[in-house]
């Protein structure tokens, strides 16, 4: 066909969240005009574009790690099991929004929030509640926890290893990115130079301490959710990644000695393509990064390893049955990416904490995937696709300009103290609004094929004052029980380590170890360090 | 509207713990597109810091953005210490995650002006300009 012949559709120019046009065919030739073949690879040799292991699903399916806890340790402990019994291979756990900005349940700002969005910890008697019966080598743990992180990673290693665990074999993850918390999400608690040092001090000790666990897993997630585009959420990733990096790297820790545990958290929702190409692209920029900035040699040290799976942003309230469809190509989407990992989102998650039967849904897709659809057998189905290689090199390439970008500009945590990047994403999100609410940006159910017809009742998950009244009764118990001179003793060890500058994660896994709470820790370290303040900017 | 001599103060808080606040930041950036004035107060707001600031700014809409599902407590304290402060003849409104089932609630309290997940932006702002006081 002439081009005066085609449909309008296939005239007007289509461009992709990144920025990249999208052409409607490619051939070698674009692979070619876009930087050629040279970064594709095989799966599990540099630079991994393709997969950081030769036989990625071949060998073991992706892990399925729904995210979950709610009420008390007691609660959380019982739908851990049922998310068990129901196939899940591993535990990635909700705190409720006290523990995550350093509070204790009794906390006056604490009220009404204890137990509500996740799951309530005060002490470490919580976590031995939570974990009880999960055996914690076959099924690993991942903490969603940020502001708190250094002081409920102690909490993790002490209740492992109070079970007779070894420590240096014991696997898991934290998220600990606080960079992005103040990007978006919110839950930081320390201004940004000593939140830098708390996430050092974590990698640093779990070299030595906890090899195998993963103290780090940096979120492209949440800056996504904030308005970045799918480029960006990659690049400003690196970027953080890196300044954690360079922080134990001026401590004199080797790069190889903690490369290989740093993970990574990223989105799916928005154009399937465009995302494969984001995972694929990201893969083989980290591995070029680690190699030729970092000096890395270990294979490990370059690999981006990482969850995926939610996207709550792609997410709708209004027709929310039609989420189960979106978690199905999202899922899709996050294997043909060849993630290591999967938390996928459920389709009630727009209302509410999702059920049980959302999670189970959730659970099922994934496993269909693998049962049914084929997607486990064999490495990056979509390798060598001219549209996919195109776009992975163009995505690249855009995230190596952006990150130069951020550079020339005094680099990230510069420009996240000073709240650019949130003022930057902030105006990307208002600008995607627009677009929704103008029906540029097409929703379906949103702007698009809507309906009038009632949704389904939605299941909402229950909050109870007296759930919180029992925790904080819990936490009395805890602190008569307690020695209070070893109390007294590891808090004072906290706070002189914090004005030293020693690395502060023997002294809070002590004071965990005598039941410090959560807030003492916190509150203690505050009067060192002082609080964050926020930059409010538009 | 048309007799205002200024433009309308929205102060818009982020209420507890919550750190959502990309809906937060868009609702201002669109009510201040609409020609308000928008004090945006940053997150971990209290009852009392969210009534203070409402009178100190001279505040003529005060509005919350919730995600987290803590509006019911909150709004319940905030509105005793709106109605303490001589408040209550300006335009309370809230936006976020709010299950239908709150909304009755919600406007018991005085919160007039409810505007769930979803909810466009050129009827936030239509309804704040035609509202506030």
């Amino acid at each position: 066909m002439k081009p005066k012949d085609l449909p309008e559709k296939a005239m007007r120019p289509v461009v992709n969240e990144s920025g990249i046009e999208v052409k409607p065919l490619y051939t070698a030739a674009d692979v070619e005009a876009s930087g050629g073949a040279g970064m594709i690879g095989l799966p599990g040799e540099y630079p991994f574009a393709r997969g950081i292991h030769s036989m990625m699903y071949r060998k073991q399916p992706w892990t399925m790690r729904q995210y979950t806890g709610f009420g008390n340790a007691a609660d959380t402990n019982k739908r851990f099991h049922y998310l068990i019994a129901n196939g899940q291979t591993g535990l990635n756990v909700a705190f409720d929004l006290p523990t995550q900005c350093g509070m204790d349940s009794d906390d006056p700002q604490a009220e009404g929030e204890v137990g509500r969005v996740g799951m309530a910890v005060d002490t470490l008697r919580d976590f031995e509640i939570a974990f009880e019966g999960v055996d914690l080598e076959r099924i690993t743990v991942s903490l969603t926890i940020n502001g708190a992180a250094a002081i409920l990673i102690a909490m993790y290693l002490a209740m492992a290893e109070k079970r007779g665990y070894d420590l240096t074999k014991l696997r898991g993850t934290a998220q600990n990115d606080i960079l992005k918390e103040f990007v978006g999400r919110g839950t930081w608690v320390y201004p940004v130079e000593p939140s830098i040092r708390l996430v050092g001090d974590t990698i640093e000790y779990c070299a030595e301490h906890a090899p195998k666990y993963s103290p780090v897993s940096v979120c492209g997630y949440h800056i996504r959710e904030s308005g970045a585009d799918p480029a960006q959420e990659m690049a400003y990733a690196f970027c953080i990644a890196k300044a954690y990096a360079d922080d134990v790297i001026r401590r004199g820790l080797p790069v190889d000695e903690f490369a290989g545990r740093l993970s990574f958290n990223f989105n799916c929702f928005g154009n399937l393509f465009e995302q494969v190409a984001k995972f694929r692209a990201g893969r083989s920029l980290w591995a070029k990064i680690m190699k030729e900035q970092y000096h890395a040699t270990k294979p490990g040290s370059m690999w981006l390893r990482m969850i995926a799976g939610g996207g709550g942003g792609g997410l709708t309230f209004e027709q929310p049955e039609l989420n189960i469809v979106r978690g199905a190509y999202y899922a899709l989407i996050c294997a043909l990416s060849g993630t290591q990992t999967m938390a996928l989102c459920c389709y009630d998650e727009a209302y509410t904490i999702p059920s049980e039967y959302a999670q189970r849904i959730s659970l099922r897709t994934m496993q269909m995937l693998i049962e049914e659809m084929g997607l486990t057998d064999t490495v990056d189905p979509l390798g060598g696709s001219y549209y996919v290689e195109t776009l992975t090199n163009q995505m690249r390439a855009r995230m190596e300009t952006i990150m130069a970008e951020v550079d020339a500009q005094g680099g990230i945590v510069k420009l996240v103290a000073e709240g650019a990047i949130q003022a930057k994403v902030s105006a990307q999100a208002y600008r995607h609004q627009r677009d929704v609410d103008d029906g540029n940006f097409r929703k379906v159910g949103v702007n698009c094929y809507r309906t009038e017809d009632k949704t389904p009742e939605m299941e909402f998950h229950p909050y109870k004052d007296e759930d919180a009244r029992a925790q904080i009764q819990a936490l009395d118990r805890v602190r008569a029980e307690r020695d209070a001179a070893r109390v007294q003793a590891a808090l004072a060890r906290v706070q002189a380590d914090a004005r030293s500058g020693a690395n502060l994660m023997p002294a809070i896994m002590e004071a965990i170890k005598a039941y410090a709470s959560v807030g003492e820790i916190t509150g203690v370290l505050v009067g060192v360090f002082g609080r964050f303040r926020e930059p409010v900017r538009f | 509207m048309s007799e205002r001599s200024r433009p309308i103060r929205v102060v818009l808080a982020k209420p507890g713990l919550d750190g959502h606040d990309q809906g937060a930041k868009v609702v201002a950036r669109a009510l201040m597109d609409g020609g308000c004035e928008v004090i945006y107060t940053g997150l971990r707001q209290t009852p009392q810091s969210v009534a203070r600031i409402a009178l100190d700014e001279d505040a003529d809409v005060i509005a919350l953005s919730s995600m987290a599902g803590s509006h019911l407590p909150f709004c319940t304290k905030l509105r005793t210490l709106l109605v303490e402060a001589g408040l209550t003849d300006k335009l309370w409104v809230i936006g976020g995650n709010l299950p239908a089932r709150d909304h009755a609630e919600l406007r018991a309290l005085g919160f007039k002006g409810i505007f769930p997940s979803s909810s466009r932006l050129e009827d936030i702002v239509n309804y704040i300009r035609t509202n506030a006081p």
